[in-house]
């Protein structure tokens, strides 16, 4: 899971994969702004297929966040 | 969606063939990844290589700004990346939201300064009529007629406006209905209501449109339609972040803006080449037989007769069609000419090669016999086994990828964006029986001894005259499309060339020709600037199906002959080589220029007019 997501934030960002961590932010990379944000919470619904709310995208702060964030939507809800 | 090994490994394997100087095999990777994985991500990936391959690879450069109302930014790299795989490297510029006003009235504005070649204007009916759009049902008639009035009218002063300060092309998007009619089902009854008004809206603005050379309309509310209104819009994108498009349509809305871009920019496909079996019937006409092969309008063969009205349809628009079919010919010409469920006949098709030998090398011969690039043919088949095979070995040829079912084949040839034209002469509606002249002059031209004896027989006629609002899109076209005999291949939009015929001392001339055979059309372009004492020729071409009869001296004496009586002692004329205009190299020479400069991109040729002149040919008869 964070393999995937920090192969998309690298895609996205045009950054190599072994440069971001699970602390990278939009307060550490530069080239992570609104737009690309943005283009990031897209991308994590198409590949997941998943929807993302508002309260869910605050939480979204760091790489470790977001991954943490999509595995536990994944998981499938006991019955 | 779980990773896809062979998703990665192409992203790896474009990446070593970039570092190995493979730029085309790198670009065919980028290609196939986009047909796998088209979406955010990938674009990412895909506009950062192929910036890394520009200037390797044989990309047509064109510059987009776009104003907009709404947050478009997610689109852009979708945008590029199609662009990239159709061999155009966009340079996009978004404006900031909301400054389309200022944007366009003002003509320091960083949209005139970014020098655009078109700019699309994407605003919704929610921004331009929030009247229209929110408060329909309090809206009193005069209050609904002002709101149409105020938005037609800004339409028309934006587009106007926007013409003075720039001659780039403009893409206007219509204003959408919103999915839910606010006063309900009274809104489609007698009377009109919210669509009606809004339509009205449209209807204004393609009026103004039309008004303006180069200004067109994106159908923004048919795109919506097509794929569904409720589909269409993501309330929970357009409260967070106003982006009111579903993320799985953006790609639609680039792909949209495309089918403009690429009519524009000049990357058509101009020859669609056809397979036969299971392509324009069902079944194998060898194998099944007359009788046995699918085409009717029943079920499957109905499918069939739709992906041949297609194809008709593109014949209007100046396409033509070929034939490459692995069958023996008698099968296959027979079914062409006699099944009675053939909306296609072999008049329709302008080139065919029926035979066992390998496709890619046929669609060669083809391209050849129909006198232009591979690069402008477009290939139909079923097998998918065949189109690898011509992708592989040309990857300029646009090929329709085809799904399983029939049912969709024809689809897919109305979405193919190659075929996209923003303009029709009488020429583009005749092409086919024009080229079928071409034939029965070819023919001709073997039963003689010498070449005069031809060009008599021929009885050719020709028409010089200034370019006119009837032949200004022809005209233009002609100086984006020709290539073999251009002597400075600049090319005009229709709004550059009536702004050129408009100033004083220039002109713009057009050489109509037909013959015994036929009309061949508007084939020759020539514009000329007169100096103190000379006349330069700055454009000098003609369509590749009149080149070797005389045509071009018959226009050149006219030039020459013109510029003395106007007193002009000098006709000069530069020649600017090019990869395709070899064939033009010596024309001046020929025509008793001499090379009075020369440098590494071009000659300039010039003729002693007090001392020379050059005689039309005799055996063309010139008004």
């Amino acid at each position: 899971m964070y393999e995937q997501v920090r192969s998309i934030v690298s895609d996205l960002l045009r950054i190599p994969a072994d440069q971001i961590s699970a602390a990278s932010s939009p307060e550490n990379i530069e080239a992570w702004d609104s737009v690309q944000h943005l283009n990031l919470v897209l991308a994590l619904e198409e590949k997941f297929s998943l929807q993302l709310s508002p309260e869910e995208i605050d939480e979204m702060k760091t790489v470790g966040d977001i991954a943490h964030l999509v595995e536990g939507k994944l998981q499938v809800p006991p019955s | 969606m779980t990773s896809d090994p062979k998703g990665i490994d192409l992203r790896s394997e474009a990446d070593r063939m970039i570092s190995a100087g493979s730029e085309a095999l790198a670009s065919e990777c980028l290609a196939e990844l986009w047909r796998k994985e088209a979406g955010g991500v990938a674009a990412a990936f895909l506009v950062s290589r192929f910036e890394q391959l520009r200037g390797k690879l044989p990309l047509i450069p064109y510059r987009l700004a776009v104003l907009r109302s709404f947050t478009a930014e997610p689109a852009i790299p979708l945008l590029r990346a199609e662009a990239f795989v159709r061999g155009i490297d966009l340079t996009v510029q978004l404006a900031d939201f909301n400054a389309y006003p200022q944007d366009i009235l003002d003509p320091d504005s960083s949209l005139y300064r970014f020098a655009p070649d078109a700019v699309i204007l994407a605003v919704q009916t929610i921004d331009l009529a929030p009247d229209l759009w929110h408060q329909y049902a309090d809206l009193a008639p005069q209050a609904v007629s002002s709101a149409i009035q105020r938005v037609s009218d800004s339409f028309r002063q934006w587009i106007r406006s926007f013409r003075e300060h720039s001659s780039a092309a403009l893409l206007v998007h219509s204003l959408e209905l919103p999915a839910r009619p606010l006063t309900g089902i009274l809104d489609a009854q007698q009377g009109g209501g919210q669509a009606t008004a809004i339509y009205e809206i449209n209807r204004a603005l393609r009026q103004s449109a039309a008004e303006h050379r180069g200004v067109y309309v994106l159908d923004y509310d048919g795109l919506v339609a097509r794929h569904g209104r409720l589909r269409w819009h993501d309330q929970r994108k357009w409260l967070l972040a106003r982006m009111p498009i579903a993320a799985n349509h953006l790609i639609d809305l680039a792909r949209e803006w495309l089918r403009f871009l690429i009519p524009l920019s000049g990357k058509t496909a101009k020859v669609l080449v056809t397979d036969l079996d299971n392509t324009m019937w069902g079944g194998v006409i060898g194998e099944d037989g007359m009788t046995g092969i699918k085409l009717s309008p029943e079920y499957p063969g109905a499918a069939f007769q739709s992906v041949q009205r297609a194809m008709l349809d593109l014949t209007r628009r100046g396409i033509l069609l070929a034939i490459c079919s692995k069958n023996n010919p008698e099968d296959a010409m027979e079914a062409l000419q006699n099944h009675p469920g053939m909306i296609l006949r072999p008049k329709d098709f302008s080139a065919v090669r029926i035979n066992w030998g390998d496709k890619a090398q046929n669609l060669r011969e083809i391209a050849s016999e129909l006198n232009v690039g591979t690069d402008a043919l477009a290939f139909l088949d079923d097998n998918p086994v065949e189109r690898e095979q011509v992708r592989g070995a040309l990857p300029e040829v646009t090929i329709l990828d085809l799904p399983e079912n029939p049912l969709a084949y024809a689809s897919v040839v109305q979405d193919c964006p190659a075929f996209e034209r923003l303009a029709l002469s009488s020429e583009d509606q005749q092409r086919t029986t024009l080229y079928a002249a071409q034939r029965d002059r070819s023919q001709a031209e073997q039963g003689f001894q010498s070449k005069e004896d031809f060009f008599r027989y021929l009885d050719q006629e020709a028409e010089v005259a200034p370019v006119s609002p009837a032949t200004l899109a022809r005209v233009a076209q002609l100086t984006q499309k020709t290539n073999q005999f251009n002597l400075t291949t600049r090319r005009y939009t229709e709004q550059q060339i009536a702004d050129i015929a408009a100033r004083p001392g220039w002109q713009v001339l057009s050489i109509t020709v037909h013959d015994r055979f036929g009309d061949h059309g508007l084939v020759g372009v020539a514009i000329t600037r007169d100096d103190d004492k000379t006349c330069e020729i700055e454009t000098f071409l003609l369509s590749c199906r009149v080149i070797g009869r005389t045509v071009e001296t018959a226009l050149l004496a006219h030039l020459a002959h013109g510029a003395a009586s106007r007193g002009r002692k000098q006709l000069l004329g530069w020649f600017i080589p090019t990869k395709k205009n070899a064939p033009a190299s010596e024309f001046y020479r020929q025509h008793g220029f001499e090379v009075s400069r020369q440098n590494d991109d071009a000659s300039l040729w010039s003729l002693d007019l007090t001392r020379r002149m050059i005689d039309s040919p005799e055996w063309i008869k010139v008004s």
